[in-house]
């Protein structure tokens, strides 16, 4: 570990960064900063940050509200978008209780918690995201957003502001480290996807991040706004995070078997799993109001617990596998959205699956549909409330303050008159 | 590739295992002071150093294989020697039979140190510690990469692992080789973990030499562009 902060110092020293960011996440998954001189940072690398946690949402507690952010080094990097000579860098933290110990509110601490528990049972968790997300002239509220371009599925457009936004996009990701499978103009106007390439859960979360920072970072040097609101526009798809899973033992791919589709005893319990407990986690997996506007039917988007190969609006679909790529066996989880925390999102995905596999859960017939999901951010609070499975995986602090934040979010909504109900009710009642 | 050879005995494990991967310089063991295995193992263009551990063989036969190598025609470069505590004081007037010392138990960084700067200062220019290869150079002093002149930002297992490979070009490693060589702990992503590294490092290169680092199917990876070319 010391030769990694050596790295680290030195790096900086060579490379005239003047800055470091020191990332973290939230509960709510938004993005936090620490940025700190090359003077200070190897301080900050050595002790790490105490900071006053009750100023972070999800962070605060009643006694003792000082938490610690101890960088992980492996994570340091230079944010390539920065003058050379001027450099800024950014490493992710974790957020630990000044004793030491993992803090409990800290989303990437409960991630680890996941995968750990996983490694145990002799598991590696391998996720691969699609990011979708679109491009507004601007993100001012008090007017519907306006798309930057009219294009759809996998048009090529003349070369507008979008595709080479999105271009450059990829290459900065590129030279940050992170692979991209490939990227496209997605089906509604100004809305793109980039398909990340799978790495290690915690690694993804952490890219998911940057990947979202230089996107909305690209943007506004572009003069445009990136947003990854779910559904930012009425009738048009909304914006997912379609997550490819697959479990590893023995560097093997433990979802490859004689079963229908190629898949192994392991992998259709892990479906299973999370076919059964899908209404459960999707607090965590669409979190805001406006989640829900798009699971609603018609879109592609899921609406019910079930899995299939080929049904596009499945919630658990099974890619087919290419000749010779046998090894890309896995499963496709298609109800979470890109405004997701993607450290909690992964973790109660993996935890929802993994409870399949260790509880022998058995697999519904193709194509049935098992329960609803929920179909507002109060039902799935509820649903939330009496997870079993979500007080394990998040511990009841988190659950209960994210209840109570959310809870606040929905009354707010609740007191809404909408456009809908004008537009309906007003010259009629 | 300039990588240095630096005569190694008795043996060459743990931490001075670790000092010789730090430093980016190759070990050349020699499991005895007899000077006929000695110059077995001597590169065409000689030896750039010598690291004598004393506390692990026969003090009597370590002193002499220093006499025999100051004695040569040909140099060997500075000699360092690794002692216990107790030996010390058999080191009086045996002074001009080494360049330095270091006393155990060894300290991964302090031979490190010892060795670059002994091997600096012996003024051998081939000795700053860089590897060129293609348009790839590393310097392993400052933890730098550049490729055809421009420079990489990598992060500091990409870092380890391209050095890794760029020290053993041309040779083929397994993923395990490679997680427990480069990584030394368990990883989430466990063997896997290196194929991603290796498509970011891939990234990194660039197109043009992203075949630096190559696939050898169902076996692992090596470091070159020598011999037949294996797309990924």
């Amino acid at each position: 570990m010391q030769s990694q902060a050596q790295y680290v110092l030195r790096t900086v020293e060579e490379r005239g960064v003047r800055f470091v960011q020191l990332w973290f996440t939230d509960v709510l998954g938004r993005h936090k900063a620490f940025h700190v001189t090359p003077a200070e940072l190897e301080d900050a690398l050595d002790q790490g940050m105490t900071f006053d946690g009750s100023a972070i949402d999800g962070f605060s507690r009643t006694q003792e509200s000082d938490v610690l952010a101890r960088p992980d080094l492996t994570t340091f990097q230079l944010l390539p978008w920065y003058e050379e000579g001027a450099g800024v860098a950014r490493v992710f933290c974790d957020i630990n209780n000044i004793d030491g110990s993992p803090f409990e509110g800290c989303p990437r601490q409960q991630l680890r918690h996941v995968l750990d528990d996983a490694h145990r049972q002799g598991y590696n968790f391998f996720v691969a995201p699609e990011v979708e997300y679109f491009y507004f002239e601007d993100l001012d509220p008090t007017r519907p957003p306006r798309p930057i371009d009219h294009g759809s599925y996998f048009d090529l457009l003349p070369d507008d502001v979008g595709s080479q936004l999105r271009r450059r996009t990829v290459l900065t990701l590129e030279e940050m480290g992170i692979g991209v499978e490939h990227a496209q103009h997605e089906d509604a106007p100004g809305q793109h996807e980039i398909d990340l390439r799978y790495t290690d859960a915690l690694t993804m979360a952490d890219t998911v991040m940057s990947v979202r920072h230089v996107v909305k970072e690209l943007a506004r040097q572009s003069g445009v706004s990136a947003s990854f609101m779910p559904k930012p526009i009425a009738h048009v798809p909304g914006s997912g995070m379609h997550t490819h899973l697959s479990l590893w033992r023995d560097d093997q791919n433990a979802f490859i078997g004689d079963g229908q589709y190629g898949l192994s005893d392991v992998a259709m319990k892990f479906i299973a799993g999370l076919v059964h407990l899908a209404p459960e986690i999707t607090a965590v997996t669409n979190q805001w109001v406006n989640s829900y506007k798009r699971l609603v039917p018609g879109d592609e988007a899921p609406v019910g617990a079930g899995w299939a190969r080929y049904d596009a609006a499945a919630l658990v679909r099974i890619p087919s596998v290419k000749p010779g790529r046998i090894d890309s066996t896995r499963v496709e989880y298609r109800s979470p959205d890109s405004a997701a925390n993607p450290y909690l999102a992964f973790a109660v995905i993996l935890a929802a699956g993994l409870r399949g596999v260790s509880g022998d859960y058995e697999l519904p017939g193709e194509g049935e549909r098992t329960a609803p999901l929920p179909e507002s951010l109060s039902q799935a609070l509820d649903l939330m409330e009496d997870s079993k499975l979500l007080h394990e995986t998040l511990g009841a602090h988190q659950v209960e303050w994210f209840l109570r934040n959310k809870r606040a979010e929905w009354d707010a909504y609740r007191e809404q008159v909408t456009a809908f109900e004008l537009e309906r009710y007003l010259p009629l009642l | 590739v300039t990588i240095d050879v630096v005569l190694c005995v008795p043996s060459c494990d743990g931490p001075i295992r670790k000092a010789f991967e730090v430093t980016g310089v190759t070990p050349a063991v020699a499991s005895t002071g007899r000077l006929n295995e000695v110059a077995a193992l001597e590169p065409a263009d000689g030896f750039s150093g010598a690291v004598i551990n004393a506390s692990a063989f026969p003090f009597s036969e370590a002193m002499n294989l220093c006499r025999q190598l100051r004695a040569r025609e040909r140099g060997t470069g500075p000699i360092i020697l690794l002692v216990d505590h107790y030996q010390l004081d058999d080191l009086t007037f045996r002074e001009d039979l080494f360049d330095d010392f270091v006393v155990g138990p060894f300290d991964v960084s302090e031979l490190a140190t010892r060795l670059r700067h002994r091997l600096r200062r012996a003024g051998n220019e081939t000795v700053a510690p860089r590897i060129e290869h293609g348009g790839l150079s590393m310097n392993l002093e400052t933890y730098q990469a550049s490729i055809a002149g421009r420079v990489m930002d990598l992060t500091y297992m990409e870092y380890e692992l391209l050095r890794f490979l760029a020290t053993n070009p041309n040779r083929v490693f397994t993923r395990e080789t490679l997680l427990s060589r480069v990584w030394g702990y368990e990883y989430y992503g466990g063997a896997r973990t290196v194929d991603v590294h290796v498509r970011r490092l891939r990234a990194k290169l660039g197109e043009e030499n992203a075949n630096l680092i190559q696939t050898v199917r169902s076996v692992g990876y090596k470091f070159g562009t020598n011999g037949e070319r294996v797309s990924d």
